[in-house]
């Protein structure tokens, strides 16, 4: 992407392009016909644009006049068909065939809650109005997010379906801060999640408490942090000319498509990792941990960021890790829904790798601290 | 990926999660509960596909697109403008840079659900993991076992009954029990089953002991249903340094994979 392009893409509003741009529009026609693509203008894409550039359009634009996208998965599928059998086969090794049990499993469980997460966010970036964002949150930011993390409670969903939300809201010109504040609430802090967490611990009331408290003061630091610290162009959202300009019907669906290609993804590529972490790393390697009081939190903070579960389901894991104390187990439940291998992924992926190197470290780091503090308090 | 190719994914993915749903497959990975979302969240992916082919193959497509390309704003984009000025017009390669390459990774899960349908959860995963049962989940009290001889009751049930209530409510019943073999570290016979609370990666093992008329001579992850009484003999799982309760075997028999294979 050349410069100009990228300043407009951190715009907020894309539709506003820098006059500069034009030399590239106007330079494009002169190249010959025959030249398939200005690769003076594809190579810098491969660097600069996010984690998943299309930096081979070029060479795929030379093919792409006889081999398109749908011959070449076509093409894909029917080789696979043909290789079923051998295929199968090396796949009934049994670590290898747990591995793909838990991959799809992680896959499976997510796609409701990404298909939801997705539809919500497009009716936002589509049919809610910029100003109905600007009546319903305070105008001075460091308001916005405490509202916006409270209002992450009634939104029950698991990670996967916020962090398109936040990309929508930022877009459609909520403060960061705000927006932010309200990617890591509204996970940790659902009324389904607090359920399940209640149900695991039916001894240890205080863990719901605990949980909640912990969840909302995180993702609220977050946000004052970010207004603090945070600068505006590490998050680069992709452009999006189809959300402007067309109908509404039209925006509203190729949104859709959009972020269900985009976010699951990244998502497919979180669920590689967690499956993997799974199978490679065996149980008894945290019973050593457990009894050192430090190494035990840190042993279940990391463990919260590879394992990458659902929040709905994290609360069960924490209650069979028995062999641990239940600081670190509140350390376990207030970072897996903040920070995780597919949340990372999901989130280099919608607000830029930029962001994400410093988003999740910081709210790790923030999360352990606040977590261990309330842990100290209730037991 | 162009469009096209996006919306054939997005039919193959719906599609896939359709049928893993109408199936029984679906229960290999995740709870019974989220049957009527995986329906839906499939049936919105084929939507989004059929809409994304409509919009894309419909020929008002082509006008609407040439003046987006003349207000500047597709200006921007070098390549949309060339793809414009040189003919090759193919629309979806004009906007070739934001359509996410990523997107070729969501073939996996179609390939899982469709080609290779992975088993559920079994003898290696139950190896890996340290028993499920855990002081935490103990019950102040236990309600009778409901009626019958021998009594159908959960490899749960039966382990939190035999280790927390220390078999009371069990009594001198015959149960019966359904899991799956697995071999113990010690090459001891170990009936287990798997707990799940939201999908196979949260799954983990109920590990049950093995006495009396054990089951010999059966390789890891074959179904059986054992019928005993309670044992109060008690063994540790290396794993997590959990409690394995016992049960004493009276008489097995091997059975097919049920339908639900977690508890």
């Amino acid at each position: 992407m050349t410069a100009p392009e990228r300043a407009a893409a951190d715009r907020p509003d894309p539709g506003a392009v820098d006059p500069a741009a034009g030399p590239v529009a106007t330079a494009a026609p002169g190249v010959r016909r025959e030249e398939p693509a200005p690769v003076a203008t594809a190579a810098p894409d491969v660097r600069r644009d996010g984690p998943a550039p299309d930096g081979g359009a070029g060479r795929g634009r030379w093919l792409g006049e006889r081999i398109g996208s749908v011959e070449v998965l076509a093409a894909l599928l029917v080789l696979l068909i043909v290789f079923r059998e051998p295929m199968a086969r090396a796949l009934a090794e049994p670590r290898l065939q747990t591995w793909t049990t838990v991959f799809v499993s992680v896959m499976v469980q997510a796609v409701p809650f990404l298909v939801f997460g997705v539809l919500l966010s497009a009716v936002i970036a589509v049919f809610v109005p910029r100003s109905f964002w600007a009546r319903a949150l305070p105008r001075h930011p460091g308001l916005a997010v405490p509202v916006a993390s409270a209002a992450g409670v009634v939104l029950p969903g698991c990670e996967c379906g916020s962090v398109p939300i936040a990309g929508s809201l930022i877009r459609r010109g909520v403060t960061p801060a705000a927006a932010l504040a309200f990617l890591l609430a509204a996970p940790a802090i659902n009324p389904i999640v607090l359920t399940a967490t209640a149900v695991a611990f039916p001894n240890n009331p205080e863990m719901v408490l605990g949980r909640g408290v912990a969840s909302l003061l995180v993702a609220m630091v977050m946000g004052w942090l970010w207004l603090r610290l945070g600068r505006a162009d590490w998050i680069r959202l992709p452009r999006r000319p189809e959300l402007d300009g067309s109908s509404r019907g039209r925006a509203f669906w190729a949104a859709v498509r959009h972020d269900v290609i985009h976010a699951g993804g990244f998502l497919v590529l979180g669920a590689m990792a967690a499956a993997s972490i799974n199978v490679l790393v065996p149980e008894r390697w945290l019973q050593t941990l457990a009894d050192n009081p430090v190494l035990s939190v840190l042993a279940l903070a990391v463990l919260a960021v590879l394992l990458s579960i659902c929040s709905e389901a994290d609360a069960f894991v924490a209650a069979s890790l028995s062999q641990f104390s239940l600081t670190s187990r509140l350390v376990f439940l207030v970072v897996g829904p903040m920070v995780d291998l597919k949340l990372i992924s999901m989130q280099a992926g919608v607000f830029g790798r930029r962001f994400a190197l410093r988003f999740a470290p910081a709210t790790f780091v923030v999360a352990v601290a606040v977590a261990v503090g309330t842990g100290a308090v209730l037991t | 990926m162009n469009r096209q190719a996006q919306a054939v994914v997005l039919l193959l993915l719906g599609g896939a999660v359709i049928r893993a749903s109408l199936t029984d497959l679906y229960l290999n990975y995740v709870k019974e509960g989220l049957r009527p979302f995986l329906i839906a969240a499939g049936v919105l992916l084929v939507a989004a596909a059929v809409m994304t082919l409509w919009h894309e193959l419909r020929p008002a497509r082509r006008p609407e697109a040439a003046p987006a390309g003349a207000d500047g704003r597709a200006g921007v984009d070098g390549r949309a403008e060339q793809a414009g000025h040189t003919g090759q017009g193919d629309h979806d390669h004009g906007h070739g840079h934001h359509e996410p390459r990523v997107g070729w990774l969501l073939i996996l899960p179609v390939l899982g659900l469709l080609l290779v349908a992975p088993p559920a959860l079994g003898s290696y995963a139950a190896g890996q993991a340290g028993t499920a049962l855990s002081s935490q989940q103990r019950q102040s009290d236990y309600p009778p076992l409901p009626d019958g001889d021998p009594v159908q009751v959960s490899v749960l049930d039966y382990a939190s009954r035999a280790l927390f209530d220390k078999g009371v409510s069990i009594g001198d019943r015959r149960v019966r029990l359904t899991g799956f073999m697995t071999t113990g570290p010690d090459g001891q016979p170990i009936l287990a089953r798997m707990v799940l609370s939201c999908c196979a990666a949260d799954g983990r093992p109920v590990k049950l002991g093995l006495t009396g008329n054990a089951p010999a001579g059966l390789a890891d992850d074959t179904w059986v249903e054992v019928t005993g009484r309670y044992s109060d003999q008690v063994t540790r799982d290396p794993v997590n340094d959990a409690e394995i309760p016992h049960l004493d075997v009276e008489s097995w028999r091997q059975v097919p994979a049920p339908k639900r294979p977690y508890e």
